[in-house]
Parts: C-alpha cells; structure tokens; sequence
C-alpha cells in the first residue's frame, strides 16, 4: 500500500460503526454542498408552505372585497386578485398541493418504473412478457383525456387518485429503459455472485439491480417533478385537474399570466416560487446523483 | 547482436498528461534485425512509449524527447511526414486484432489497403500481394480466405492477418505491442513463430511490449525492464534473467509460477502494488515494495548505471543484488499430503456432464439449425482438502461447466453431486444450504464486485443473506483473513488495486465458512507480481481452513501450483486428467503435450534448445466437432498413425481409460513424453 493510501484509510477509519451503504450514501449526500443547499430550501418551501398560512390573518378562500387587484402593501403582504383574493394565502396553499402533487407524482413514476422494468428485465419470459404488454398498453393511451375525463372524481380530498393517475401516465418510458438496462446488468459478475450465493431474485433486484441504475432513476425523477407539476398546471389550466375552490400553481399561473403584464405581483411571486422549488428538486437529485456513485466523489475529490 | 547503425533510437522520452508523468526518461536503440523486449506491468508506461514512438497519442498528451527513424527526427515532425513513415518504415501490431480490423471490409482488402497507400501499384497487384502476404503468415487458402471479413477469422488467424498488414511495406522496425496476450498459448506459439517468420523476411527490427517474461526469453535479444514509467534495467535477454541487478526484475521473476517446477515452491510476490503515476514517491519508485531498500534510496532517484558490459541497472545496491533466489529450499512439504487420495470425502462429483446450445437462426421465426456441443460428457470428482484445476483453451468447455455446477440444476445429462446431494433432486432448502457451503471466486475483480457497494456490504451481503448474526466483527475477521486493512471496510471497490479487488472477492467467497470454492480464473486479471500474492494466499486459505477448490484456468503454469490434481479439456471433453506432477512431467495426450510445449518458459537458455509442439489451425467449432477422437483434426500424433491406425481415431471417441494410478487420458494411442523438463533437474 503506498503512503497515500494509508492516509486515506486513515482518514476514513470509524471502527465501531458499521460502514453500510445507507449510511455511506447519507453522509455523502450531506456532505456535498449542493446536497445541504437543496435539501435546505426545499425544506423551507415545506416549511413555508404549511407554516406560512398561519401567519397571514387572510385564508385561500377569503375575499377582500376592498382591495380588487393591489399591490403588495402591509395587509396584503403579496397583495391581492381580481377576486380579491389575497396573493400570500392562495399562493402557498397552491404550494401546498403543488409540492405534494409534483414530488409524490415523480417518486411515485419512478419507482413504479425501476419496479417493472427491473422486474420485467431480470426474469423474462412471461414476466417481461406481461409487464411490456401493460407498458405498452399505457403507452398508447392518450393520459390526457383519461385524465380530463377522471378529473369530476379529482374533488375535495381526493388528491391522492390524482396522484397516482398523473404517476401513471408518468413512468412507461423510463420503465423501458430499466428493462434494456437490467437485461444487460443481469449478465454482470456481481449479480451472477449474488445468484450463486443464495439470493433471492427479488433482493438482488433491489439490492444490485436498482442501485446500479440510481443515476438513470435520479436524473428521471427530477425531470418528473417539473413534468408532474407542469402536467397538472396544465390540466388545471383547462379546468381538469385541481377543482376549485381550491388552487394550485398551475390555475394560479393560468389566472396570473393573463394580468401579469398590469399586475405582476399576480404572477411573478407564483413563478418564482415554481422556479426555485424546481431548482432545490435538481440540485437534491444532482446531489443524491454523485453520493450514490462511488466514482463521483472522485472527481470532487481531485 | 547484430551490428549496425540502429534504425530506432528514442533519448529520453517523456511523455506527460496533464500533470500526470506516464514515460520518465526512457532511451533505447534498435538495430536491423535485433527484437528488444520492453517489459513491464500494467501502468509501467510502455505502450505509452511505443504510442509515443508512432505519434499516435491524443494531443493532450505532452511528449518531450528524441526518438529518431533512421537518422529522421520523429518528434515534433508534422503529422504529413509521419503519416508517410507509418506503415512503411515503422509498422505496429496491436494487442486486440479484433478492434485492429475494420469490421465492414474484407481482410484481403485492408492488407491491399496497407500496401496501395505507399507503393504505387495496380488494384490487382495490391490483391495479389496480399495474398502472398496471408500466405506467408501461415493462412491456409490465402486467396479464399482474402475475400472473408475479419469475423469470419478466428483470433489468432486476425492476428495474423494484422502482421501480414505490419509487413506489407516491409518495414524496418515493427513494434508489437502484446501481441499475442489475447491469444491462447498453443495460437501464441503459433504467432510467435510467424512473428519469426515475418523478421526473418523483412529483416527488421522489432520492438516487443509484453508483460509475459516467458514469450521475451524466447524471442528477444535485449530487454528492457519498465518500472513507473522508467527503464530500470537493460540488457541481453541473459544478463536480465540470468544476472539481473535490480531488485525488481529479480521480484518480477521470482513471482512467476513456472510450468516447469513441481513440487509447490511458494512463490515470491512482490509486496505492495505499483505507485500511481499521479503521486510517485521522491525516491527511487521502486523503494517501498524493495526488500533491500536502505534509507539512501528514498533521497533521489538512481540513475540507470552500468553495471556490465551492455547491461544498465537503476539501483544504487546494484553490487548486493544476487542472481535468482533459488527458492528452492522452500518446502516439499506440501508433496506428502497429494499421496493418500482415497479417504476423504468426496465433495464435488460430475458424472457424464453434457450441455449443449442450440443454434437458432432467423429473427421472426427462430429454427434451430444446430447444436453447439459445449460440453460433451465429462466427468471428475474433488475430494476433500484438494484442489482441481481444469485448464484448457478458451471455447473448450470449461467456464460451461463451472456454471452448470453453479446452478445446481438438474444437467441435461448426467449427475452433478454437490457435497453428497444429486443436484437434480435438490428440496429449495438443500439448495440454499449448498449455495452456503460452494462459494465463488470470478475472473474480474472489478466486475465481481457491486461498484455501488461499500466492501462492508459486500461482505456482510452473504452472512446477511443466510442469516449469521454479527456481521460487523465478521466482516473486520475477513478483512483481516485476507490481509486487507479493517478501515477499509467503508470504501467502495474502484477504490482499491486489482489485488486488493481480488482479495475482497475471495473473502466474500469465504464469508460463510464454504467447503467447497470455485475460481473462475481468479487470477488471470491480475499482474504478474500481484497474482503471486493472490496464489499464495489461497494456497494458504485452503490448507488453514481446509477448502476444496475447483479452479478454472487456461494458464497452465498456475494451475500447476496451486493444483494437486489437474483436468486438461479439449472441445468439451476431458483429454487428460491425474496428479498434477504426473501429468506435466509426463503429459499422455497429445493435447497436453503441445499445451505444455506451447507454454513460454522465462528462461531464455532452456527457451531456446526447446523443442516445440506447434498444433495446426484452429479449434473446431463446438457446433461441429470431428467424429471420432475430437483432436485428430489438430493431432501431431495423428499425423504419424497408419491408415490402418488412423481408422480408430475417426471412427471411435476415446474415453479417459485409467493408464496408471490417478492419471486417465482419453487417447487410443497415449505414450509419455517429456515435454517441460523439470527445473530441479537440469539445474542442480
């Protein structure tokens, strides 16, 4: 062993605890600077979006009918809608559903993708035959209008269906390349070595064949995120989607774009909330991205 | 040697990427006709130097120096001049001829390509001299075979064809590098000799980069040692293996498992693993492996110094270093234990093993057209405490059969018996208690081990899985066991050296206590002073904790070591199989003995009074394999039967008959014949 080596051993030496790749995976998430950034704001988008509203003396669903469209002043801290509607309270309980909608939507897709595709890819035969027959059959379906149609059942309380319906639309293709991806992995020594040690399939799915494609999953469910949220902006737009009264960033962007140009408070304070929340989603993923691949810290490293 | 000017000479080549210096300093001349061996391990920088040589490194890389072709400086020349010189006075052979073809033309028209590029003639009279240029190096049906496409030729015959393109221009210096480390060792004698071939009808120079110091005895006439990107020792091929003055070379050799000595000598790896490039030590590089390092060597790097006539040496004790330890005193020991076969228990038994493919054809509707007889009808036993080696060439069956071994299935025919269970007639929970007792060891390191991993989880990842408790202490026990460092328990695998890697894969095979292992050519990936290490510690696990191994190798050499009795496949058949000392000192098939003679020795003297076994063509293609005796095809002994005699062979498929106590060929015509001359005998 040379010197070098030595001294990193050195550094890495922790005896008592059990270095286990959870533990490995977590510590380096924290570690990265990108990692503490992302998960620091996007716990206080969190944090501002089911806190806040105690704060503001003014509910998503009253109506100051004194103040039609003002700007931002000490009683309405973003100032208020056509409606009278006040701007800070209809804009974080849009948060509120948008956050929960756009990250369980993606991790939903994503794993129902790395669940399928692994599981189609590494048994084959009828397995794969099956799961691709449902792939493929969701594929062809227009989500839209399934979704348009399935919005009256969307009402109150009844966001989690909507969840599942948006991740369902969300995860074919990624699904397909897991598979492709896992047919390939399942040749490599390390599964074979697992194979040969006793364990069982459904282990070494989770085990080897999920971790070796987490930055393929990673990459795809921060895309998911923005794709859920925008996937739901847009049928809110059309009126599907989140009914009202109740709000989400999509029909507030949608209210918010047609006075935006008089009223900008309307709409640049949603944006810009959708923006950073968006950004904190990428550098998380980026962030989990490198701690789960050994290689990255590397080049960090250098 | 051959006198005259030389017509390569490089001056203190350097060659850095970035800030990472891979060539420091090295100088060499070659005249017409000479073959200099450039010698080192992975990472030693020398087909970095060779690249240099031919200009063919990415402009990233900084390259400093002289290197001058025949009187013309190459250094620094404009890539038009260069581009004239390649091909026609330096040509080089690559180690993969696979990727050295261009897979969408026909091999006669790149070698006419080659031609065409510096000499000015027809089409047709390019063609033709491919043709005489395929037929030169040993291709049978030159004009027929000119019109196939580089995957329609087998391994050695692309490389082959590489060397004829080398020669087309009759160049003055040919420079392989490992030209033949893909290559089985009865297809590299027969590359080996066509290199011969090649020299002796251009006359060139060849400069020769290999890390096997068995093919540069034979063929070399001076040699150069690499060390981190330095020569550390020049000389006559004698003076280096006979009178070597720097400790590395003597590590290099005394790390090498020899075909030809029996009686298991542990071998002498060299400590540690070579610096990176990146971060080298003040010193000489050398110093922290160096058994005879003094506090003088880490101040400053030695200079090459003379140390006889035409021989340089980069070792400030260079007057202390010995000629070869003998290693000779070490232990017979182990001789007394190979005697009582018999007693113990049997733990592994294949009987009748076949497995065939088939052979399917077409995209929509898949027909069978045929069946690859990838293993046809083998059958051995392992008893308790011993070890098999199953050698043979690639494509001869035997990976097949480890895996069918591995899947505790029911075989397509015969019966495989793990530790007293018929694998055909295993409950789900026999199965995992045998999944617990048969471990396994794979070629690649790398690729045996999860890269998303942490060796913690790896290690725990079998006591996890048959439920041991306290998998901390264990896996530190392990760690230990293996000689690796506990704190290396939190890193991942690409941290560590490919003996590192090795060493976690054969401590996660010995996880949970196994009485059976089985190494898939665990050590084929590794490096020559690496791999000693790797062999004596599972020389040292098995007798400590009483293993049985199957090991699977095509290096004959290893196996010989590590083995006591040994198992020689040809085409999915067993053609040999007894004690290992039986077997190689007195090899009774014909395959064997051409496998022993093809093997290079690292001893140049007995290299070249060597009398060697050269086998024609290729290996049959399993889907197709000649009736009767599956060697007759290739068998030099055939050749010599009459008529009469020959009959048998094609008519009836020898089975392995026992020909003296635990030695079984499957030869109708068998006799001993000495191939490898013991070590101990010739040198007393």
């Amino acid at each position: 062993m040379s010197l070098q080596e030595e001294e990193l051993a050195e550094e890495l030496r922790q005896p008592p605890r059990a270095p286990s790749r959870l533990r490995m995976v977590g510590g380096r998430f924290f570690g990265s600077t990108q990692g503490r950034i992302g998960f620091a704001v996007l716990a206080a988008m969190f944090l501002l979006a089911f806190v806040g509203p105690l704060f503001s003396p003014w509910t998503y669903t009253d109506k100051d009918f004194t103040a039609f469209l003002q700007p931002p002043s000490a009683e309405h801290w973003f100032g208020t809608l056509q409606t009278g509607a006040d701007v800070y309270a209809v804009t974080l309980r849009g948060m509120q559903k948008s956050l929960i909608v756009g990250l369980l939507a993606a991790l939903l897709s994503t794993a129902l993708a790395a669940t399928v595709g692994a599981f189609a890819g590494y048994f084959a035969g009828w397995t794969d035959r099956t799961l691709s027959w449902i792939t493929e059959l969701l594929l062809v379906l227009p989500a839209f209008l399934i979704l348009a149609i399935m919005s009256p059942l969307f009402g109150d309380g009844q966001w989690v269906l909507f969840v599942v319906m948006l991740a369902l639309f969300l995860w074919m293709v990624t699904s397909k390349i897991v598979r492709g991806m896992t047919i390939s992995l399942k040749q490599r020594e390390y599964i074979q070595a697992a194979r040969f040690m006793g364990v069982p399939p459904v282990k070494i799915i989770f085990r080897h064949v999920i971790p070796n494609l987490s930055s393929l999953l990673i990459v795809d469910a921060t895309l998911n995120v923005s794709a859920a949220i925008l996937t739901e902006t847009s049928l809110s737009y059309f009126g599907f989607g989140i009914q009202p009264p109740d709000v989400s960033f999509g029909t507030l962007i949608a209210d918010g774009a047609k006075t935006a140009v008089y009223a900008p408070w309307t709409f640049w304070f949603v944006a810009a909330l959708l923006v950073v929340t968006v950004l904190a989603v990428n550098l998380i993923g980026d962030a989990l991205r490198d701690a789960f691949d050994p290689s990255a810290a590397r080049k960090v490293r250098r | 040697m051959t006198a005259g000017e030389p017509v390569l000479e490089v001056r203190d080549l350097h060659v850095t990427f970035g800030d990472v210096r891979a060539v420091r300093g090295v100088s060499y001349a070659v005249r017409p006709g000479e073959v200099l061996g450039i010698v080192g391990e992975s990472g030693s920088g020398k087909s970095v130097t060779s690249a240099a040589v031919m200009g063919l490194l990415p402009p990233s890389a900084t390259v400093t120096g002289s290197v001058r072709l025949r009187g013309q400086e190459l250094i620094g020349a404009p890539e038009k001049r260069l581009t004239a010189l390649r091909g026609k006075t330096i040509s080089m052979v690559f180690q993969d001829p696979l990727s050295a073809l261009t897979p969408v033309y026909r091999v006669g028209d790149q070698i006419a390509e080659a031609v065409r590029i510096h000499q000015k003639v027809t089409k047709e009279q390019a063609m033709v001299r491919a043709v005489e240029l395929l037929d030169l190096v040993g291709i049978p049906n030159p004009g027929q075979r000119a019109l196939g496409f580089p995957h329609e030729f087998s391994g050695g015959m692309r490389q082959r064809a590489v060397i004829a393109m080398a020669i087309a221009n009759d160049p003055d210096v040919i420079i392989c590098d490992e030209p033949t480390t893909a290559l089985d060792v009865t297809i590299q004698a027969q590359v080996l000799e066509v290199l011969k071939t090649a020299q002796r009808e251009t006359g060139a120079a060849i400069v020769m980069i290999t890390h096997d110091l068995g093919v540069v005895a034979g063929f070399a006439d001076r040699v150069l040692v690499m060390y981190a990107g330095r020569p550390v020792e020049v000389g006559a091929v004698d003076d280096i293996y006979y009178r070597m003055r720097m400790p590395y070379t003597v590590g290099l050799l005394g790390s090498i498992p020899r075909v030809d000595r029996g009686g298991r000598q542990p071998l002498v790896p060299i400590e540690g693993a070579p610096p990176s490039p990146a971060a080298l030590p003040p010193g000489c590089p050398f110093e922290p492996r160096c058994p005879m390092a003094v506090e003088e060597c880490s101040v400053a790097e030695p200079a090459l110094l003379e140390v006889g006539p035409g021989h340089e040496a980069a070792c400030i004790r260079w007057a202390d270093v010995g000629v070869r330890p003998p290693g000779r005193h070490a232990a017979q020991a182990a001789a007394a234990v190979r005697g009582g076969r018999g007693a113990q228990e049997v733990v592994l038994r294949v009987d009748g093993l076949v497995k065939q493919y088939p052979l399917m054809k077409g995209s929509l509707f898949k027909r069978r057209v045929g069946t690859v007889h990838a293993v046809a009808g083998i059958s051995f036993d392992i008893r308790q405490g011993e070890t098999l080696g199953l050698v043979g060439e690639s494509g001869c069956g035997k990976t097949t059969t480890l895996m069918e071994i591995l899947e505790l299935v029911k075989p397509q025919d015969g019966r495989i018996v793990v530790l007293g269970q018929d694998t055909a007639r295993l409950a789900a929970g026999d199965r995992m208690a045998i999944r617990r007792d048969m471990q396994v060891v794979f070629q690649d390191p790398l690729a045996s081990l999860d890269p998303r991993m942490t060796v913690h989880d790896i290690l725990a990842e079998p006591l996890r899985t048959h439920r041991r408790g306290d998998t901390g202490s264990r896996v530190r026990e392990l760690l230990r066991l293996v000689g690796l460092d506990e704190s290396h328990a939190a890193r991942y695998p690409q941290d560590f050296s490919g003996g590192q890697r090795q060493r976690i894969g054969i401590a996660r095979a010995l996880a949970l206590e196994p009485k059976l292992v089985v190494l898939d050519e665990p050590v084929s990936a590794l490096d020559v002073s690496i791999q000693a290490g790797v062999i004596n510690l599972l020389d040292a696990l098995k007798s400590r904790l009483g293993l049985s191994y199957l090991f699977v190798a095509h290096d004959l050499a290893v196996v010989r070591y590590i083995a006591d009795r040994v198992a020689v496949m040809y085409l999915g058949r067993i053609a040999e199989i007894g004690q290992v000392d039986t077997v190689y000192d007195g090899p009774m098939h014909p395959y064997t003995q051409a496998l022993l003679s093809a093997i290079p020795l690292p001893d140049p003297e007995r290299e070249r009074t060597r009398r060697r076994i050269l086998l024609d063509g290729d290996l049959p293609s399993p889907a197709d394999p000649p009736s009767g005796c599956r060697f007759r095809t290739r068998c030099p002994k055939f050749r010599t039967l009459a008529a009469n005699e020959r009959s048998r062979c094609v008519e009836s498929e020898p089975e392995v008959r026992a020909l003296a106590q635990d030695h079984g060929v499957a030869c109708h015509y068998a006799e001993k014949l000495e191939v490898v001359q013991n070590h101990e005998e010739s040198h007393p």
